[in-house]
């Protein structure tokens, strides 16, 4: 379980989260969001401590993140980025080895859960000696997937993990990784600006708005009983590609 | 303050007068307890290197306590008397190293007064009007009793006075009706070109002037060599002398009589330190022989010999010797083979060094200011004031630190070489995408092996291109180890460019050259060995 208690940061004076009190339940996957630079990709790295809150406190498994255990918790933790972020000096393999080499994990443990990873992900076993500009998008991403799964980590967090990706490829990788939720039963938050993939994905929805929650429940509950017109424009605001084709019909 | 040129009596400021000779070997400071040091050298940097440097010299050269070092100054007339003086010294077996052309009469000077060398000649003119000038002294007789009182001893003169004169072309002389100092006065118009050292010193123009009233103003100061050229084409027409220079005959020069007597005697003497009595006095006693032997004819056809006609000094003082003494002495005719090897030694020895040092101290502290942004400012600002620093002054700088030789080069070398690696290892760091940087990070991996597994290999090529860049220009700066002793190609360039001898200065300049592209490609080469393979792939 990860709780944030009156959790507020700014960057350079401006603030962008204020006083946030947040729970993301176990086993759940939580998909937060909102337009673009309204905080919600700070809230992820608040967690992970990339950045440390100007005030309140945040709870990993009951854990305060201190200076101590920051590494010990970050191990409990996948986090995947937007492009990735693979190392590009390393292949595939390497990547995702990385951080069990480092702490010894053995190699059989390690060829094993590549193996194991692979299949979760359908990466190509034989692709794994490709270093990151040898391969595709998508595929990084499945890459970064495995890497932040390596350790088997309770808790996973996706920071916009399909944004840069083409539809086709977006649509696979959706499907692919709701399955992987599905079948891992980890707390997932995701980050998304997406609100047909926040649908898609969640159990439950936080759409956050300038640094502030504005209301957070079922994708039904947000349609439904909106807190507030941002609420329905927010889900409103996606375009249909139908609309444009029963527009044009009605003008013949 | 005074500007002190340190080079009295040189024709060329910093040239260097090396040929092919068995005297030609490196020029390797010995070890010294590095404690001493630390006080005088402050830096840490300088520390460091001289550590590493006095490891490495005291591994290469071996030390005698009974060696008789024997010094001479950048120019061809004091390489020769050196030469003269290791020469016959060695007839009676004794052990002599010579370094020849170390520089100017300060680090002559100097190098004696701290033991580094044994002996050199020297001008009575020189002691008493620069490097003694604060006694005032008047006599010879005064000025032995104050280097006595130093612990040094002066010869009585090896018979030639070299001393300052005034010179025209004989033919516009003869025209114009000059034959003393004093006849200028009616030619106000003439042009003089005066060697810079000239225009200040205390015997020197303005004082000249004012002795005879002399009413020129177009007065030049430029580099002797120079200056005669100038005189063949015309553009000046007096230029200043010294009464042993080659040039006087071969140029067809008038010397012009000094009938005020301005300026003092130069007459050639050694300088030795006390103890060097006790420690050989057989190769003393023969060296003591030249006293009164080398006659102003003897070495105005010795420099003529050298400098004129490209004769290798020490051929030319064996030679003198075998006339004067019936002393037959075998100097090693080296090959252009053997030269080019000891060269190369030589120069690989000054790049190596300093290139390893700066390598080990310059990627910690591109580490850290990488990770500290204040501290990094600092950091590169001091090492992007060090690199401003002209190489020469560098060098000349790190004379009464260090001493002459190699050490002194490979910390100049050193401090040179680290703007390029510390400045790269920052900026390699610094451009690491943020998202590859915070994945590292979001892993979990401690500050030391995200540095390690991930920020140095993907700042390697970066911090690469930064010891590629130092090690390249390592080896053009090093040429100029030359002027202090450190040997290696600058020799034969400097040597060649005074005189005037094109092949001798392609003997360094051609290896210096092939070095640096060598190193280039060994570095580019190294890229498959040190860049980590997926960040030399094309993206497909």
């Amino acid at each position: 379980m990860i709780k944030l208690e009156n959790v507020s940061k700014s960057f350079d004076k401006i603030k962008v989260l204020h006083s946030t009190h947040l729970e993301i339940f176990p086993k759940s996957t939580t998909v937060i969001i909102g337009p673009s630079g309204c905080g919600k990709s700070t809230l992820l790295r608040l967690i992970i401590g990339l950045i440390k809150p100007d005030e309140g406190e945040i709870y990993v498994n009951g854990e305060f993140i201190n200076d101590n255990n920051l590494y010990s918790i970050r191990h409990k933790m996948g986090y995947v980025i937007q492009d990735g972020g693979l190392f590009p000096h390393l292949n595939a393999r390497e990547n995702v080895s990385l951080l069990a080499s480092y702490l010894s994990t053995g190699d059989d443990y390690i060829e094993k859960r590549i193996k194991e990873l692979c299949e979760l992900t359908k990466f190509p076993h034989d692709a794994l000696n490709r270093y990151p500009v040898q391969i595709s998008g998508g595929q990084r991403q499945r890459v970064s997937l495995m890497r932040a799964l390596m350790l088997d980590p309770e808790i996973l967090l996706l920071d916009e993990p399909l944004g840069a990706l083409d539809p086709l490829i977006r649509f696979e990788l959706q499907n692919d990784l709701k399955e992987i939720f599905e079948a891992l039963g980890k707390t997932v938050v995701i980050v998304t600006h997406d609100i047909g993939e926040a649908g898609f994905f969640g159990d439950k929805v936080i759409l956050i708005r300038d640094g502030r929650i504005i209301q957070q429940g079922t994708i039904a509950d947000l349609v439904r009983n909106p807190s507030d017109s941002f609420v329905t424009d927010f889900i409103q605001a996606q375009r249909n590609p139908l609309e444009s084709i029963n527009e044009s019909t009605i003008s013949k | 303050m005074k500007v002190q040129f340190p080079n009295n009596k040189s024709q060329i400021p910093n040239n260097f007068e090396l040929l092919n000779s068995k005297f030609q070997r490196p020029v390797i400071r010995k070890s010294k307890p590095v404690c001493g040091l630390v006080f005088g050298a402050l830096n840490l940097f300088v520390i460091w290197s001289l550590i590493i440097g006095a490891c490495f010299s005291f591994a290469i050269t071996g030390q005698s306590a009974t060696e008789i070092k024997v010094g001479s100054k950048a120019f061809t007339e004091s390489v020769i008397i050196g030469d003269i003086v290791t020469q016959i010294a060695e007839t009676t077996g004794s052990s002599v190293k010579y370094q020849k052309a170390l520089g100017g009469t300060r680090i002559l000077w100097s190098s004696l007064l701290r033991g580094e060398i044994d002996i050199y000649p020297e001008y009575t003119g020189t002691l008493i009007q620069e490097i003694l000038a604060k006694k005032k002294i008047s006599s010879d007789e005064e000025l032995k009793r104050v280097l006595n009182g130093m612990g040094i001893i002066m010869s009585r003169p090896l018979g030639f006075n070299n001393t300052y004169a005034l010179g025209m072309k004989e033919d516009v002389a003869e025209k114009l009706g000059i034959r003393k100092v004093s006849d200028l006065k009616k030619y106000p118009e003439l042009g003089f070109g005066f060697t810079n050292e000239f225009m200040n010193r205390g015997d020197g123009w303005p004082s000249l002037q004012k002795a005879y009233q002399l009413p020129q103003r177009n007065v030049k100061g430029l580099d002797h060599d120079l200056a005669y050229r100038g005189l063949e084409r015309g553009s000046i027409e007096v230029i200043d002398l010294y009464s042993t220079d080659a040039e006087i005959e071969y140029y067809k020069l008038r010397v012009l009589e000094d009938d005020l007597n301005h300026f003092p005697n130069y007459n050639a003497v050694l300088l030795y330190k006390s103890d060097l009595k006790e420690k050989d006095p057989a190769g003393l006693r023969e060296i003591l022989k030249l006293q009164g032997s080398i006659s102003e004819e003897d070495m105005i056809k010795m420099n003529a010999l050298v400098k004129l006609y490209g004769n290798p000094d020490a051929i030319v003082a064996s030679e003198f010797l075998g006339k004067r003494f019936d002393i037959i002495t075998q100097p090693e005719k080296d090959t252009f083979f053997t030269r080019l090897a000891t060269n190369t030694i030589q120069h690989l020895f000054l790049v190596i060094v300093s290139l390893v040092a700066a390598i080990i101290i310059s990627i910690p502290l591109g580490i850290w200011s990488y990770k500290n942004e204040k501290i990094g400012k600092a950091i590169l600002a001091t090492v992007g004031i060090i690199q401003t620093i002209p190489s020469l002054a560098l060098l000349v700088f790190m004379i009464p630190l260090l001493g002459i030789g190699s050490v002194s080069a490979i910390v100049a070398l050193f401090l040179y070489s680290l703007l390029p690696i510390v400045r790269n290892t920052y900026t390699g760091l610094k451009d690491i995408p943020l998202n590859v940087r915070e994945s590292a990070e979001a892993l979990g991996l401690s500050p030391f092996a995200r540095l390690r597994l991930v920020e140095l290999p993907m700042a390697s090529r970066s911090i690469l291109g930064g010891i590629k860049t130092s090690a390249v220009i390592n080896v053009g700066t090093a040429t100029l180890g030359a002027l202090i002793g450190a040997g290696g190609y600058g020799q034969p360039i400097l040597t060649g460019i005074r005189l005037d001898n094109i092949p001798l200065i392609l003997e360094g300049a051609i290896p210096a050259a092939v070095l640096a592209l060598l190193v280039q490609w060994l570095f580019d080469l190294s890229e498959l060995v040190f860049v980590p393979k997926g960040l030399r792939l094309k993206s497909e």
